[in-house]
């Protein structure tokens, strides 16, 4: 056992975990955020994915302990109290989600995403960028279109900052 | 209407937990107290257990007990069943092996539970999963469904000597073939319909819980018809008695079908954490979601279609094996002969048809209904087999089954079902329109100079849902009836609960249904709240799949929603001091009809509920129940158009345009509707391009992962171009038909279609993989 002191959603936090513990695991059952999910054994699926000091990482491939120190974000931690993330909003806005299993993990991916290409984005690249994250039910038609709309949204935003 | 009333595209009231993580998934939960179980499986397709030894892993940090597959026999624990009879043409019943819900003595696929270790946490009990022995002895194994009907094949139960479990007929056999004799050309194919694995992204989960005292159980599991499952694990399972049991399905993460069945897991859960006194939490990783959820489809068929000289067809053969896999799961059974053969006629007149089906054991997972469950393996056959006809008479491939479409309604086939109404030619026109079909040449020709293949494919589907009527699946063999109830419960201050027998895992139930009420009532969607997947709250109830949720249980909502509105104006018109017959409803308030005068919503309840001034007689409250069974199927239809490309040096596909033309009747929620076609299409071009379960011949699962098994991603696939046509459907009085599996009926036989065209050659296996169909080019 280890003691892992971090910071998630803007909170310093500290758990003690076993070394195998991954970082996904300590945020769901040390820390009680199950947003995010578990899809697969083999890092495929994206269900997992957080922010790991602001870069989109699949949570299921990091030791807790290799996270200590750093800044983490979990679909919990996007929304500004009642106000959504314009990511969020354009996933529900564009029926972006069907039974919101991978939903998390494709945000906090898309977020990445629209961050890495200072908002420029077309069809063809959020589909080859979203090749990491597996959904089941929308067949990614209304994901791309959520991410394009959010792409816009995040633009407007952050000129508004 | 309302702005938020029938057919407006309004946004989901779910979506925001889910969007900011805050959905309530099984493996979310934590209960006091809580243990976690972690199962011993077979690496073995078919073996006998020699000896099961726990004695290390009981020693092991953190185990409560370690539970052997004897030990639930010894409990009397029943076996699983398959709900669904099937009668041979002999006429004797359908061959069950028993299915214990951990093996006893033999197991017969890879991933069978042997054994279940509880422990304090999950860590410990996969640790101590380790250190259980089980000394095996290996056995033959029979991994496909050649294997399984070979000569001196392995046999898997000694209930079903050659591994055979029905052979079943539907047709008329004499006429067929005469008509195929008579026929002036006739078109032949063999066909395999690729298995696949459901993968829904959230593994399936279950919490048991005991108490003791109360001698009752609760269990969370991740179902599509908790009501179904509580019947089951009460009435054939003996794992509690029905009015002990309480079964609650939270947030679902995706089924489509899988997640129908009652699995071994949640049964040993239920047993083990009455065994242990603590509640157990059993949560599969993706590889047990491989080796365990039901797979879909696994046909090999021989299909056969005679036309006369003016290219009418007139007869329809076919001859299918099904792989069940090594039991019957509790659907299994229908889905290749009721829910398959029923449908052969597809969009088209055919007075001839005999099918026969005939079901094997092998030593792989169980197969069951997967998305669309029999009716896009009947669609595939039919669409297939329409194209290599045009192929073979030389005639355009729209033409040809514009001139075999039915027309005139209702259309009683040869094989049971009596379509109600379509417009085959509507959604034709529309897909043709939307691809351009008449420019196609001209396209194929550019291609060609630029040294690409172009190809399209045409794939016309029908299929039979909103799965009811329960007399009718009744006479077919069918265990349980397929009727939906609900409850309609205004409270005091007006709000509306509605609890439906429906289950919702991403189809937006939270909102469809509101608008039902929102456009009866005139109110928004915010004042109704929906109450689902809860044995302890909803009376009854018959789940999701098949395409029911509207067509069968918002109809159910419908009738319980009449109920509420007849005794809200018998209040309105006594408050009012009108005639009942005056009373209108509009914008939440009950309407005196050539007056000003008029009572709202609330006040109406607040009366019911208060009761100082009710007509004589009339019982207190605003809660009205109904169940709904209709008096037959509904029939979705349309027209998928998909052009591709294909090139050459490599055997890779691409899309050049995919258009879908359906049919669903009435349109609850445009945009939801078009999402579940959007999910569907991907499933069906998954199952035509990427997807594929394999086993090796000695029953390994070689595709056990993601890393192995493909399913389609962001980039394997095209945005679609959707349109709808519209008949309504007049066997329920929304007009609804169901739009859920659609996309996966009508998809793969699109593209294969497209490729074929393409490549210039018509014998290609699904998933058409770049290396199949560059071998389907270069030979």
């Amino acid at each position: 056992m280890s003691t892992v002191k971090l910071t998630v959603n803007g909170k310093a936090v500290s758990a003690d975990v076993e070394d195998r513990t991954l970082l996904v695991h300590l945020l769901r059952e040390n820390l009680n955020l199950t947003g995010t999910h578990v899809g697969c054994d083999t890092s495929q699926c994206g269900a997992c994915v957080v922010h790991i000091d602001g870069r989109a990482v699949k949570s299921c491939t990091v030791l807790a302990a290799q996270a200590a120190g750093s800044n983490v974000t979990t679909i919990e931690g996007i929304a500004k109290g009642d106000e959504l993330h314009p990511m969020q909003a354009a996933f529900r806005d564009n029926h972006g989600l069907q039974c919101g299993y991978c939903t998390p993990g494709m945000i906090m991916s898309a977020i990445d995403i629209v961050h890495r290409h200072s908002g420029q984005l077309d069809e063809e690249t959020v589909r080859t960028e979203l090749e990491g994250n597996i959904c089941r039910c929308t067949g990614y038609h209304n994901i791309v279109k959520s991410v394009l709309d959010a792409a816009g949204r995040m633009k407007v935003a952050q000129a508004a900052e | 209407m309302g702005v938020e009333g029938i057919g407006a595209s309004v946004v989901r009231k779910e979506d925001r937990r889910f969007i900011t993580g805050k959905g309530r998934y099984v493996d979310d939960i934590k209960v006091m107290g809580m243990t976690h179980a972690h199962f011993v499986r077979s690496p073995h397709a078919h073996a006998k257990i020699k000896s099961v030894d726990t004695a290390e892993a009981m020693k092991m940090p953190g185990v409560v007990g370690v539970l052997t597959g004897q030990q639930i026999v010894d409990d009397k624990i029943g076996n699983l069943i398959c709900g669904w009879a099937i009668t041979s043409k002999d006429g004797t019943g359908m061959k069950m092996g028993a299915w214990p819900a951990m093996a006893p003595e033999t197991v017969r696929f890879v991933g069978q539970a042997v054994a279940v270790v509880i422990a304090e946490t999950k860590n410990q009990a996969r640790d101590a999963a380790e250190a259980v022995v089980v000394n095996y002895e290996e056995l033959p194994a029979a991994a496909d469904i050649r294997a399984a009907i070979a000569p001196g094949a392995p046999q898997l139960h000694p209930e079903a000597p050659g591994n055979v479990i029905y052979d079943w007929t539907i047709g008329e056999e004499a006429a067929t073939d005469a008509a195929f004799k008579a026929a002036a050309n006739v078109v032949s194919l063999d066909i395999t319909n690729n298995r696949l694995v459901p993968n829904a992204m959230e593994p399936r989960a279950a919490i048991a819980e005991y108490n003791e005292p109360e001698e009752h159980f609760t269990l969370y599991t991740t179902s599509q018809n908790p009501h179904v499952a509580r019947l089951v694990l009460s009435a054939f399972y003996n794992i509690a008695q029905e009015h002990k049991l309480r079964v609650v399905a939270p947030d679902v993460g995706g089924g489509f079908g899988s997640k129908i069945f009652i699995y071994p897991e949640e049964m040993v859960a239920l047993w083990a954490s009455k065994k242990v006194g603590r509640p157990v939490k059993w949560t599969g990783d993706r590889t047990e979601a491989f080796l365990t959820d039901a797979h879909g489809r696994d046909h090999l068929t021989k299909a056969e279609m005679a036309f006369d000289k003016d290219n009418k067809v007139t007869a329809l053969r076919v001859k299918t094996y099904a792989n069940l896999g090594a039991y019957m799961s509790l659907f299994s059974s229908s889905v290749p002969t009721y829910l398959y053969a029923t449908l052969l006629s597809g969009q088209y007149n055919i007075p001839n048809i005999f099918a026969e089906v005939i079901s094997v054991y092998t030593n792989t997972v169980p197969v069951d209904a997967y998305r669309g469950a029999g009716r896009p393996e009947a669609s595939f056959v039919v669409e297939r087999l329409m194209e290599t006809a045009a192929r073979q008479l030389k005639v355009d491939p729209a033409e040809l089954r514009r001139k075999n479409f039915i027309t005139q309604f209702p259309h009683q086939t040869p094989v049971i079902m009596a379509y109600d109404i379509g417009d085959f030619n509507a959604s034709l026109d529309s897909a043709m329109k939307a691809i351009d079909y008449a420019g196609f040449p001209a396209r194929k020709a550019k291609a060609k100079s630029e040294g690409k293949l172009r190809g399209i494919g045409v794939s016309c589907y029908i299929e039979a849902c909103g799965i009811a009527p329960s007399k009718a699946v009744g006479s077919l063999g069918a265990g349980v009836g397929l009727w939906e109830s609900a409850e309609v419960r205004v409270n005091p201050v007006g709000t509306i609960e509605v609890l439906t027998g429906s289950h919702s895992h991403g189809q937006g139930h939270e909102t469809t249904f509101c608008q039902l009420i929102a456009e009866r009532l005139g109110i928004p969607i915010s004042q109704v709240q929906i109450v689902h997947g809860d044995t302890d709250k909803v009376q009854f109830g018959m789940g999701t799949y098949g395409s029911r949720s509207a067509a069968v249980g918002l109809t159910a909502i419908l009738k319980a929603m009449e109920k509420v509105e007849a005794k809200a104006k018998k209040i309105a018109a006594h408050q009012l001091e009108a005639s009942e017959g005056d009373i209108v409803i509009e914008n939440g308030e009950f309407k005196v009809t050539g007056t000003d005068k008029s009572i709202a919503l609330p006040m109406v309840a607040l009366a019911a509920y208060t009761a100082h001034n009710l007509p004589d007689g009339m019982e207190p409250g605003l809660k009205e129940g109904a169940f709904y069974d209709p008096t037959n199927f509904t029939f979705p239809a349309g027209a998928y158009i998909c052009e591709m490309e294909v090139d050459s040096a490599t055997g890779k596909s691409s899309f050049v345009n995919f258009v879908a033309a359906d049919d669903f009747g009435r349109l609850i929620n445009p945009m939801i509707v078009e999402g579940q076609v959007h999910g569907g299409l991907a499933q069906g071009i998954g199952q035509a391009l990427l997807e594929g379960a394999v086993y090796d011949s000695s029953g390994q699962l070689l595709t056990a992962s993601f890393m192995d098994y493909a399913m389609p991603r962001s980039d394997d696939l095209p945005s679609f171009k959707l349109s709808h046509t519209t008949t309504l459907c007049p066997g329920n009085p929304l007009g609804v038909k169901g739009c859920g599996e659609a996309g996966a009926i009508g998809a793969s036989a699109a593209v294969i279609n497209a490729i074929t065209d393409a490549i210039g050659n018509n014998n290609l296996e699904m998933p058409a993989t770049p290396d199949r169909v560059w071998h389907a080019i270069h030979g």
